[in-house]
């Protein structure tokens, strides 16, 4: 059977508007995550430009005393020392490197295990185990750090004679790593698996014993890989909300003592945000200048640790 | 002493093998990689092992110094007598082992380290130098023997990956004559490399030889011509001919072994 070129064309044309739609269709899906980041960004910035039209930028980034409550208006003028975000960022940062001491070591272990010790049979029972603990929901780890960590810590403290605070940085931290530790040890056992085989290979050769291989061999060349790795798992710390909200303090303090109750930049946001606020005031506006450094922060070691990660991978195809 | 007599005939010459392969088979899960393998591998000599891809020849290298275990699914069975002692004997120190059958890959692999470290690594692990000097004599000298040390001499603290492909496989063998091995096995140690390269290699196989018993893997028939004084012919995991390498080139036994050199299967 031959087509006439009148039906061939017709048959093209409906085809096109078919094809045209679908595309359409897919593109305004794509667009839709792209804008709304796009619009999430600039209503931090903008909401965050005006809180620092009354407060100073200085002040809130380098300032040792968080208040927020105790706004004053005076005459329009700028309200400085209340807004001090060192505290939460001391917090933050304390609570966060608790999280990386525990998933840190736990996480590259038990990375090292999967791909290197256990057999297929054994990766295929403890790897999905892994991913269970990595979809527990972050509102659990945080009734698991109150109820159950944090009291724990504290009778273990006292009994060791150490004045430890109900919601201390210890608890939320502890919990925290043992949230992040499937993330450490899925992002380490994909680096261990890009050092090439024949490297281990040489190390086996040679008579040297898996942990020597593992040690002088897989986790030098793993090195930068696993940094990145961290830089990830450090991000996700630093964001990390509901367990903080739960377990950690809410009054600003500014120490290095993981004993003490510490609040973190998540934290506030919440607290600024939630209850009868206007929505124009600096103790709530205060919320998008902390979402917003957060963004920045996080956004800088995921671009960072990813970029490791995928240049380290690279190295070695 | 072991005897072993060259084409399983009346050839009056007798001389030590180093290694005896009895009855060999290897399985990866249901497949039988190597079937029922014998084959004396002489002291101070050469044996090439040839063959078509994926005719178990990589296998059997894999068996001398237990590699293989590295592979979960593959299940040896048979004896391998290194000296007259069973590698697979529930008693081995398998890192032992390997430091008396060292190995040099297809691919040189050294590591991202200098190339003195590269060298000093083997020796360091199994303690075989008591001081710094001692170590840097075994490094020096294994750069000598393995042709390496006149091109290197004055940057042993760059590193290993940074030199030529033959450079890296040089390295790759001084590393493994630098634990003292008896064997050393290589798994088409030349593929990777230019025809110079190669020539280089080939060269020093020659010289290793008084020293080193050496099994060789290779693609290439005239490399095996070459350099071997044995040469085992393996064809879908069987052994399918060994003899002196002269005669099996010139006058092979087996129809499959002639249709190989000849070019006809591979």
């Amino acid at each position: 059977m031959t087509l006439s070129p009148l039906k061939m064309k017709r048959t093209h044309s409906v085809k096109n508007v078919i094809e045209g739609a679908i595309k359409a269709c897919l593109i305004a899906s794509s667009a839709i995550a792209v804008l709304v980041t796009v619009g999430i960004i600039f209503s931090l910035i903008i909401q965050s430009v005006r809180f620092f039209s009354e407060v100073s930028f200085f002040d809130f980034l380098f300032g040792i005393e968080w208040k927020p409550q105790s706004v004053t208006e005076i005459g329009g003028g700028k309200v400085s020392g209340v807004f001090g975000a060192v505290p939460l960022f001391v917090g933050t940062f304390l609570i966060s490197f608790i999280a990386l001491l525990v998933a840190g070591p736990f996480g590259i272990f038990s990375a090292i295990y999967l791909s290197e010790y256990a057999g297929d049979r054994k990766r295929a029972l403890i790897k999905p185990a892994l991913e269970i603990l990595a979809g527990v929901p972050t509102v659990v780890y945080g009734f698991f750090a109150a109820i159950v960590i944090a009291p724990n810590i504290r009778g273990l403290g006292s009994a060791l004679g150490f004045n430890v605070a109900a919601e201390a940085a210890i608890s939320a931290g502890i919990v925290m790593g043992v949230m992040i530790i499937p993330l450490v040890s899925s992002i380490v056992d994909d680096v261990i698996s890009a050092v090439p085989i024949s490297l281990k290979e040489g190390a086996i050769g040679l008579g040297a014993t898996r942990s020597e291989t593992v040690r002088h061999v897989i986790l030098p060349a793993a090195l930068p890989g696993i940094a990145g790795g961290m830089l990830l798992a450090a991000s996700r710390a630093v964001g990390e909300t509901m367990i903080v909200v739960m377990a950690a303090g809410l009054a600003a303090q500014l120490s290095f003592n993981p004993l003490e109750a510490v609040t973190t930049v998540t934290v506030q946001i919440v607290l600024a945000l939630t209850g009868d606020q206007e929505f124009d005031s600096a103790k709530t506006l205060v919320a998008f200048a902390l979402g917003l450094t957060l963004f920045i922060v996080t956004l800088t070691f995921n671009l960072l640790g990813n970029w490791i990660v995928n240049r380290y991978k690279e190295a070695y195809d | 002493m072991v005897t072993y007599t060259v084409n399983e005939d009346n050839n009056p010459d007798t001389v030590k093998a180093k290694i005896i392969v009895d009855k060999v088979s290897v399985a990866y899960g249901d497949h039988l990689a190597l079937n029922d393998i014998a084959l004396d591998i002489i002291s101070n000599k050469v044996t090439a092992l040839i063959g078509p891809s994926g005719c178990g020849k990589t296998t059997f290298l894999r068996c001398i110094n237990r590699m293989n275990d590295l592979i979960g699914s593959c299940k040896v069975t048979g004896s391998i007598l290194l000296d007259g002692y069973d590698i697979y004997a529930p008693e081995v120190d398998v890192e032992v082992l390997r430091r008396k059958v060292g190995m040099v890959f297809q691919k040189p692999n050294p590591f991202p380290k200098s190339i003195y470290d590269n060298i000093a690594y083997g020796v360091k692990i199994h303690g075989l130098a008591s001081d710094k000097e001692e170590l840097d004599a075994i490094v020096e000298q294994s750069l000598v023997r393995a042709g390496l040390f006149e091109e290197v001499a004055d940057r042993l603290d760059v590193s290993g990956t940074s030199l030529s492909g033959g450079q890296q496989q040089r390295l790759c063998i001084a590393r493994a004559i630098a634990i003292s091995p008896d064997v050393i096995l290589m798994d088409e140690p030349c593929s990777a490399l230019d025809p110079i390269a190669t020539a280089k290699i080939e060269e020093l196989i020659h010289e290793l030889k008084e020293r080193y018993t050496i099994v060789i893997v290779t693609h290439s028939m005239q490399q095996a011509a070459r350099v071997s004084d044995y040469t085992a012919f393996f064809h879908e995991g069987d052994l399918v001919e060994k003899g002196e390498t002269s005669a099996l080139f010139t006058n092979p036994n087996d129809k499959r072994t002639e249709a190989y050199i000849t070019g006809r299967i591979g």
